[in-house]
């Protein structure tokens, strides 16, 4: 059962108010989220490097970012000669609108339980309704719906901006973005396969029933580093932040913007990181699961959402603190020969494991044939790429001599 | 009512965009034009309680194709001033004009076929689905339903269309291999390039 109870018994006024307070709620806490996101960040980078970080503005500098917004605003709106101008101003926003309206799908709280039923909602003025703004029926795929569209804002914004840095990050944004996109959807996929549903509402309610029904462990936490390695590649997060590599491209696709609408920009990916951080919850550590122990109940969820987001949002910061940045060559065989191949034999085996549910086939015989399986694609692959490698090399030798020198 | 509403705002979205893919005059342009006659369409089909199909809409051609268009017109560096001054080929324009009223006719004879066959059936996407006997129709909102029934339908009714339209894949994503590594050893720029377009391609089709 999917869709919101709110609008099960028809639509009146009241139910569109609470949508209306759930929409802008969401709306705020996520500026807030962001907010807090980058001061996170600043301050925790410098913790790990050995700095100060910022403390001026308000406690530990708490308002640093509020103060960076302020200048933002006040910061004078610059376009390039050369930019286009219709598709400069279009790039910002669809960057923007694609990171709020991804986050609509994440359940932020609410009590689940293992047993079906309604689940995971609350009563908000007399309304029951769940926590999250929408569940619509793609559910899961509304995410990468988004992301696949975001990658527009990025491209556009470093075509329009008529100069040379910006569309080399653009080009390696998208390129980037596409590669790393199939590997994200295919470990979308292995939870939707577990979980049985597409709704993150169902995805949820599928893990309430303790810490071994997490979709972490029940589709082999192989699944879960595919996706946390792929969303931070579409993050364009460190070490895969090729995109705007400083050293090389200045500031990437956004190196032509200014003003509000660089903070556009820079909302948008924070608020991405935010997101995906969420999203991870959702898909493979229960979402808002956790133990509910005295006073209002209905808060209890939220919490352990919270501190599970926050969980994530370490971790990426501290990737950012720990790991160097991967070359471009690097990044794609990754992408290609790793993990798209790994994934691709990680889904075959799940569903042969849900397909020896049904039937009833014996365990051992399951395991043993992927594992037979698994050797000789592993083989093939392994040959393919020694062929690939070889071909490579002579290809260097005849057209670059100059450029691989440095390279073996 | 409010059904005739986003019929008519979406199929202004399609129409513009559209008109606007053809009268563009930079292909960027163009490409963003079609991107947003996809849009329309998406929302079409959700309109018609097809919410999967609508995704994956966005997903593959939003999300991928035109990005390949882009990707390339970048790469290829055709995005100012298309140069389209090469004069017309002889009788090209009335060949167009009659080919393009064909080609009305044609559509206009198509619709009026499926209205007759359909009228008073209760929607394609359910009759071809076999969602009509299966008693999922109890309740609209449960769309697991309708996935495996899509699901169902592709992989035993259309199973052998379905595997060799993915063998069709295969072979243009060798074909295009083999047709960049081969231009490629000219130049050593051009290679890069082709090579990554083609690996782009592929990701396209991984993603259908």
């Amino acid at each position: 059962m999917t869709g919101d109870p709110l609008f099960a018994d028809g639509v009146d006024w009241g139910d569109i108010a609470v949508m209306g307070v759930k929409v802008v709620v969401a709306f705020a806490a996520l500026l807030v989220a962001t907010m807090f996101m980058i001061w996170f960040e600043r301050k925790l980078i410098s913790d790990m490097q050995h700095r100060i970080g910022p403390n001026v503005a308000g406690p530990w500098g708490l308002l640093q970012a509020f103060a960076d917004g302020v200048k933002f605003f006040f910061k004078e709106d610059l376009r390039p000669a050369n930019a286009d101008p219709l598709v400069f101003r279009l790039a910002p926003y669809i960057s923007a609108v694609t990171a709020f309206v991804a986050f609509a799908i994440v359940p932020v709280g609410g009590v689940f339980a293992a047993e079906p039923g309604r689940q995971g909602t609350v009563t908000l003025f007399g309304k029951e309704t769940i926590l999250q703004v929408a569940d619509p029926p793609v559910g899961i795929l509304l995410l990468l719906a988004m992301s696949s569209v975001a990658v527009y804002g990025v491209m556009l914004a470093g075509w329009s901006s008529g100069s040379k840095y910006p569309l080399i990050g653009s080009v390696r944004a998208s390129a980037q973005a596409i590669s790393y996109e199939a590997a994200l959807g295919m470990s979308v996929v292995a939870v939707v396969i577990v979980a049985g549903s597409l709704s993150t509402q169902s995805i949820v309610a599928s893990q309430a029933g303790g810490v071994n029904t997490w979709l972490l462990l029940t589709t082999g936490i192989v699944p879960f580093l595919v996706f946390l390695i792929s969303a931070t590649a579409e993050l364009n997060r460190p070490p895969f932040d090729l995109v705007e590599a400083e050293q090389e491209l200045v500031g990437g696709f956004h190196t032509e913007y200014s003003s509000i609408r660089f903070a556009l920009f820079f909302l948008a990916e924070f608020m991405n990181v935010i997101t995906m951080s969420a999203i991870m919850v959702t898909l493979f550590f229960g979402g808002p699961a956790g133990p509910v122990f005295f006073g209002w109940t209905w808060l209890w969820p939220t919490v352990w959402f919270l501190a599970k987001v926050v969980a994530f949002l370490f971790m990426f910061v501290w990737f950012r603190a720990t790991l160097p940045r991967l070359r471009y060559d690097q990044l794609m065989s990754l992408g290609w020969k790793v993990l798209i191949p790994v994934m691709l034999f990680w889904l075959m085996f799940l569903g042969l494991v849900q397909l020896a549910g049904v039937q009833g086939w014996n365990r051992i015989w399951v395991f043993i044939a992927a594992a037979i399986g698994f050797a000789l694609g592993w083989a093939l692959l392994a040959a393919a790429l020694r062929a690939a490698k070889r071909n490579s090399v002579d290809d260097d030798v005849e057209a670059l001599p100059t450029h691989t020198a440095g390279r073996s | 009512m409010v059904e005739v509403a986003v019929f008519a705002v979406a199929a202004a979205a399609c129409l513009v965009g559209a008109i606007g893919v053809v009268l563009s005059r930079n292909p960027v342009h163009a490409a963003l034009m079609l991107v947003m006659t996809l849009f329309g369409i998406a929302v079409l089909f959700v309109a018609q309680q097809a919410h999967f199909i609508a995704a994956v809409q966005v997903i593959v051609y939003a999300g991928a194709i035109v990005v390949l268009f882009l990707f390339v017109i970048m790469l290829l560096g055709v995005d100012r001033a298309a140069e389209l001054s090469m004069g017309a080929l002889p009788a090209q324009r009335w060949t167009a004009a009659a080919f393009g009223l064909g080609g009305a006719a044609v559509l206009i004879w198509l619709v009026a076929a499926v209205d007759r066959l359909f009228k008073g059936a209760k929607s394609l996407a359910l009759e071809t689905a076999g969602l009509t006997d299966a008693g999922a129709g109890s309740d609209p909102t449960d769309y697991v339903a309708d996935v495996s029934a899509l699901a169902r339908s592709l992989f035993s009714d259309y199973v052998y269309a379905f595997e060799l339209t993915s063998l069709l894949l295969i072979v243009a994503v060798i074909g295009t291999v083999i047709l960049a590594r081969r231009s490629g050893y000219g130049g050593s720029q051009h290679n890069g390039n082709a090579s990554e377009a083609a690996k782009a391609e592929t990701s396209s089709e991984a993603g259908q």
